[in-house]
């Protein structure tokens, strides 16, 4: 992290769960917006150069978003996530599975919790994954790495764009 | 059936056959002697630590020895860093939409 901005993540390997947390630079409402919003969803879901291209998002109980991470040779990984549960500002939980493009689930997903609260004007979210198998996981990572993407790379694309705006 | 290296350390059964030929190879017998459960549930964990291709495997006159393979238990933790930049390289990302989300509202 090229802040120092708290960044958590930790696994229990035996339960196959996902522990992260980290600490955001703005209030809750507007971070509760990037996670729940498709058009500021779509700007950082994808790690660089993949995009996240929503298709369509249904942000309410039972409500999903079917999206794609979209590649830079143009190849599609599509993806649903399903809302079980909103709290609005403080929790929301959801399935999230791979799908084909015509929105059949490649089941079974991952079960995500994320936890939303605001100190002192820092928000910080806490997101449990459950039940990610292996070979999900290399499906994201072959996503992110596939392409030669590194973190100098993406550190170098966040200092232009920081720069650019001053 | 597809097996991932998280399905082979899911069991306590399993973790403890891992922790047990991690220090030297051992008969099957042998592993089943430090369990309670019955020698069959004990070959069924060691199928299935074979299958995760966990374990190697070497024939000693009519004996088989199975042993771990640290290198595989080492890939978890190499495969979950990778996992973990993920996560990172996105929330840079988020970082950086909120300042710019930020900015634009002032």
């Amino acid at each position: 992290m090229k802040n120092n901005l708290q960044f958590n993540f930790t696994v229990d390997k035996a339960t196959k769960t996902i522990f992260i947390e980290k600490e955001f630079a703005a209030e809750l409402s507007l971070v509760w917006d990037a996670f729940t919003k498709q058009e500021i969803l779509d700007q950082w879901w994808a790690p660089q150069p993949w995009k996240s291209v929503t298709k369509y998002m249904d942000f309410k109980i039972g409500g999903r978003r079917f999206y794609a991470m979209v590649g830079p040779e143009g190849q599609e990984h599509w993806s649903i996530q399903q809302y079980s549960s909103i709290s609005p500002k403080t929790n929301f939980k959801m399935l999230n599975a791979f799908a084909d493009k015509d929105e059949n689930p490649d089941l079974p997903g991952s079960n995500w919790d994320l936890n939303f609260n605001e100190q002192n004007g820092m928000t910080k979210v806490s997101i449990t994954i459950k039940n990610d198998s292996l070979v999900r996981m290399e499906k994201m990572i072959e996503m992110g790495f596939k392409e030669g993407f590194t973190m100098t790379l993406n550190h170098l694309e966040n200092l232009l764009a920081t720069l650019s705006q001053k | 059936m597809r097996r991932d290296i998280f399905q082979a350390i899911a069991d306590p059964t399993r973790r403890a056959i891992i922790a047990l030929i991690a220090l030297h190879s051992m008969t099957p017998n042998a592993i089943a002697e430090n369990f309670k459960t019955s020698r069959q549930s004990i070959s069924k964990h060691l199928r299935i630590l074979t299958e995760c291709e966990l374990v190697n495997q070497e024939q000693r006159g009519r004996e088989i020895y199975y042993s771990l393979k640290i290198e595989k238990m080492k890939e978890i933790d190499e495969w979950l860093e990778q996992y973990r930049k993920i996560w990172e390289a996105r929330f840079n990302q988020l970082d950086e939409v909120l300042l710019t989300v930020k900015n634009k509202k002032k």
